[in-house]
């Protein structure tokens, strides 16, 4: 029982990033149908961006503090937002009309780019996340524990989450997001700018990306710049298993692979866990091929 | 129209330039050439299956992966003579991808490509735990065994040249005649449209693993030769991102077009080569080509003369003012 609890909140830790980062694919996917190859680097980017952020002159000497970490999250959200537009604008904007695979190709590109960007920037090694900002301590919640650090990132995902949740499913901005997914070409006769919408897309998604590269990074204390390509595909399995497209789905979908993947190290074994989440995925995707909460599509003649 | 005795001269050329390269060119520049023989036969087999029947499979190192550990399994452990293991690997890579593939052959576009992706994943991590004590782990196996056939065997890097390029030389033979006959218009037909080509009497199914198991033997057989030229046989071969640039191979060339994926993959064996110096940018100019490859040349470098149709067909006139126009029509001589 022991190991179970402390697996779960493992998993429920490692599975809040990934719905973070499952909910830009998702986003990406519903509007675009086009897999967002390069999500998982901006992932990583803001991972970059806040390391360079907690070792700069700016947060020396604050002591713990969340609101340093708080200020640092918000300016990776910033700065990997505006690398998502443009990465909207130079590789994905002039492919809109042409074939899928042109898109996957192109969205492949900008993956490798941004990666080998990265290593050139801050070098081929492993960094030491500096994690002096976070406080220290153990919570001790129902005969749960918890670390100060997963406390904060379960607070702040879900936080994320549903402020992204009312934002789409309340506002009007969330509607007209929510009628592009459905049919560009009728959403653009109600008036919605599909531009504008897709720019938001790419704003949002990113932005929360960059929130979970932060927090992995104080939770993992190293990163790597190979860390995209691992996680961005975690996540992606995610969205597909939650079903591609649906808000909820890129949240349950994470949540529950995280959970997985932890109790499959627990009790299994962890030199193989990445083959269990991926064995899953193709168990679930044989019985329902749209994920658990995908809607079935009929099949255009 | 291209009048037969010119084709014939072309053909005349490139033999002899074929031939002649390893007693022009540096043992250096010899061993260039016979990966890129190797990732010519890899970026054909994966033509197949996603040029051909437009299937997204992006976890092909998978079955190159299958070949190369067959081979050096077989060999290290059991002493199976090279040569003998050319056939073994490919039945061994296209049994493994018929029986992997049969479940999810009727997943399409992005799902496919998750799965695949999947597959290498875990074939990869399996490869590392040492299942069995069979694969070496992450270490991988040593091949100290050496390809002999009839009693010739391939010791110098031009030997190894000649044997590479002589079996890329037989595979293209065969693709093209496989892509002109009954079956290659099939596939194409399920490329285009699965429906219809179900209404025409093709059974999809059949037709689709039909490319899968092909393409893993192709796949299979390279990783014989693979195993043999490089010695090492590790996982580090065969990640995700080995499957992600035989995918760019494919789609860079031109799908569905062999001219295209023998030049894309020359242009990534070689080109690197060239710009040694630049090293470091090597995969960063890449990435940023194949954006722009994409935006400017949607066809490919050299494309097949069906799939420029589809592209022109498909793009679909939108509303959207930097929409560009359907792909440009074929350079003139192709295929």
């Amino acid at each position: 029982m022991e190991i179970f609890t402390e697996q779960l909140i493992n998993g429920l830790t490692l599975g809040s990033i990934y719905a973070l980062i499952a909910l830009g694919y998702t986003m990406v996917y519903g509007i675009m149908r086009l897999i967002n190859f390069a999500h998982g680097e901006l992932f990583m980017l803001g991972s970059y961006v806040g390391f360079t952020l907690l070792v700069s002159r700016f947060a020396a000497g604050r002591g713990p503090g969340l609101l340093v970490l708080a200020a640092v999250v918000l300016a990776a959200m910033v700065a990997v937002a505006a690398a998502g537009v443009t990465v909207e604008r130079v590789a994905y904007r002039p492919l809109r009309q042409s074939h899928r695979l042109t898109a996957v190709v192109s969205a492949l590109g900008a993956s490798i780019f941004l990666q080998n960007a990265a290593m050139l920037l801050w070098g081929k090694r492993y960094q030491a996340y500096p994690v002096e900002y976070v406080p220290a301590g153990r919570f001790e919640l129902l005969g749960v524990h918890f670390t100060a650090m997963q406390l904060i990132i379960l607070a702040t995902a879900l936080a994320l989450m549903l402020a992204l949740y009312f934002f789409v499913q309340r506002t009007t901005i969330g509607m007209a997001i929510r009628a592009t997914a459905i049919d560009h070409d009728t959403a653009r006769l109600m008036g919605i700018d599909i531009d504008q919408i897709i720019r938001l897309v790419f704003v949002i998604g990113p932005a929360l990306g960059a929130a979970a590269g932060v927090m992995i990074g104080l939770y993992y204390r190293q990163i790597h710049y190979t860390m995209g390509w691992a996680y961005g595909l975690k996540a992606f399995t995610a969205a597909i298993m939650g079903g591609i497209g649906n808000i909820p789905g890129a949240m349950v979908g994470g949540l529950l692979l995280g959970v997985l993947e932890m109790l499959g190290a627990g009790y299994l074994s962890s030199a193989w866990k990445d083959a269990f989440v991926f064995i899953i995925l193709i168990g679930l995707l044989i019985l329902r091929p749209h994920g658990l909460l995908g809607e079935r599509v009929a099949e255009k003649v | 129209m291209q009048r037969p005795i010119f084709r014939w001269i072309v053909y005349a050329v490139l033999a002899a330039v074929l031939i002649g390269f390893p007693q022009a060119a540096s043992r250096y520049w010899t061993d260039v050439a016979v990966f890129f023989g190797i990732y010519v036969l890899l970026g054909l087999s994966l033509n197949l299956i996603l040029g051909e029947v437009g299937l997204f499979n992006m976890g092909h190192a998978a079955f190159f992966a299958i070949g190369a550990y067959t081979t050096s399994t077989l060999s290290t452990r059991y002493g199976v003579p090279l040569a003998w293991l050319f056939p073994a690997s490919a039945i061994a890579a296209g049994l493994f991808a018929y029986v992997v593939t049969r479940p999810i052959i009727h997943l399409r576009g992005d799902y496919l490509l998750i799965v695949t992706i999947g597959l290498n994943e875990i074939v990869r991590i399996a490869l590392i735990n040492n299942p069995w004590n069979l694969t070496g782990g992450p270490n991988g196996l040593l091949v100290m065994d050496r390809i002999t056939l009839l009693g010739w065997s391939a010791r110098t890097p031009a030997d190894f040249y000649y044997l590479t390029w002589g079996v890329v030389v037989l595979a293209v033979i065969a693709l093209v005649r496989l892509q002109r006959s009954r079956i290659g218009r099939a596939w194409n037909c399920v490329r285009e449209d699965e429906v219809a080509a179900a209404a025409m009497g093709i059974d999809v199914r059949w037709a689709k693993s039909l490319a899968f198991t092909l393409g893993a033997g192709l796949a299979g057989a390279a990783g014989t030769l693979y195993a043999a030229k490089i010695r090492i046989i590790s996982p580090d071969s065969f990640t995700f991102s080995e499957s992600v640039i035989l995918f760019s191979i494919v789609v860079l060339g031109g799908l569905g077009s062999i001219p295209g994926v023998i030049v894309a993959a020359g242009a990534l064996m070689v080109l690197p080569e060239i710009f040694r110096d630049f090293m470091e940018y090597r995969m960063l100019v890449f990435g940023a080509a194949m954006i722009v490859m994409m935006i400017f040349r949607p066809q490919g470098l050299w494309p097949s003369r069906r799939w420029v149709r589809e592209l022109e067909t498909e793009a679909a006139p939108g509303a959207d003012s930097s929409a560009k126009p359907p792909a440009a029509p074929a350079p003139a001589g192709e295929r």
